[in-house]
């Protein structure tokens, strides 16, 4: 039976997933379209099946060699970089310091990319297609692998066969990403990637800053865990804050981009008027 | 051992790229918050509930840090 702690990690990794099989089907598509669907296809199945080998080897490996309070702080340490690093972009964002991304534009650079690269062929395949579907479909996978891993086993503490449901959670998001890409044929720009992204940085953090303080009990003498005011209620205290603490960011960037705006402004006008 | 060399350092530069990112900051400042809240755990130097505060405090301090820093070099720039 799936509890809350199942269906939120079920979610997270899906839009988590969702966003980086968005941006490989990007690649994978445009190789598709400009060189070689079946270099491209043949690609993309070999670094699933690289993906799928290390989830199960990592998963298998950090379950049976490390203690349940050090891989808590290594797997929070390691949400809270990654978590950190999403929320970061965001806020750049939105607060108009740093470019959307645009999956569209994206596309275009990568069949004009294709379009250059030379044709040569290894083992029936067309090479280029093959390996850029091949590293792209990897690097994007390996965030996912990551977060499935994580993820998972944390879960698989309290919630059996949780690395299982984020696996699901995970292949789901891909197929129905895979079914809507060859439907359409286009990049799926239409996607609120940037919207994702924030609210996967949110759930990163979020997890990253609770289990990271809980896996510091490793160095306590007796080694148990720490506990956080509330126990498991604090999850949600600690997603507001975050929630909070961005947009508090993003109004202050605003702000402070618009006003240093203002004054470059008049600044470059006496400058052009200067020159003349 | 020239291509040894070029796996080594590509299999070094990925991870770097992959963990750390673009945003050394943000690694850094977790690696040095984290390194404090075990120096203050096994020398029981702060209540045990007292640590999320801290750690939670100071990782968003990490967060704003690297947000202003990328806000001055866009201003500079």
């Amino acid at each position: 039976m799936l509890n809350a702690a199942g269906i939120t990690l079920i979610t997270t990794v899906f839009i988590a997933s969702a966003v980086e099989a968005v941006e490989a089907f990007t690649i994978v598509l445009a190789m598709g379209l400009t060189r070689s669907w079946r270099a491209a296809i043949v690609g993309t199945v070999a670094a699933v099946i690289v993906l799928a080998a290390l989830t199960a080897g990592v998963g298998v490996a950090l379950t049976h060699f490390v203690s349940r309070e050090l891989l808590q702080f290594i797997i929070g340490a390691l949400l809270l970089v990654f978590g950190l690093q999403w929320l970061r972009k965001a806020v750049l964002r939105s607060s108009g310091l740093k470019a959307f991304h645009d999956e569209e534009k994206a596309f275009q650079e990568e069949q004009e990319l294709a379009r250059r690269a030379s044709h040569e062929t290894h083992l029936g395949l067309d090479w280029f297609a093959f390996v850029v579907s091949f590293k792209g479909v990897l690097l994007e996978g390996l965030e996912v692998v990551f977060i499935v891993i994580t993820f998972g086993l944390r879960a698989a503490q309290e919630t059996p066969g949780a690395l299982v449901y984020a696996s699901v959670g995970a292949l789901l998001a891909v197929v129905l990403v895979t079914v809507v890409g060859a439907i359409v044929r286009h990049p799926l720009s239409a996607v609120p990637e940037n919207t994702m992204k924030y609210a996967v940085g949110l759930m990163l953090s979020t997890f990253g800053v609770f289990w990271s303080v809980e896996g510091l009990g490793f160095f306590r003498t007796g080694g148990e865990g720490l506990g956080w005011p509330g126990g498991e209620w604090a999850l949600p205290a600690v997603l507001a804050g975050w929630l909070v603490i961005t947009r508090l960011l993003v109004t202050v960037l605003r702000v402070s981009v618009a006003r240093h705006q203002r004054r470059a402004l008049p600044a470059a006008v006496s400058e052009a008027g200067g020159g003349n | 051992m020239e291509l040894v060399m070029r796996i080594i350092v590509g299999f070094f530069r990925f991870w770097y790229d992959f963990i750390v990112g673009d945003a050394w900051e943000i690694a850094a400042g977790v690696a040095v918050v984290l390194v404090a809240g075990v120096y203050l755990t096994r020398r029981a130097l702060l209540p045990g509930t007292l640590l999320p505060y801290l750690v939670g405090g100071l990782v968003v301090l990490v967060l704003t840090g690297s947000v202003l820093r990328e806000f001055r070099k866009k201003i500079h720039s």
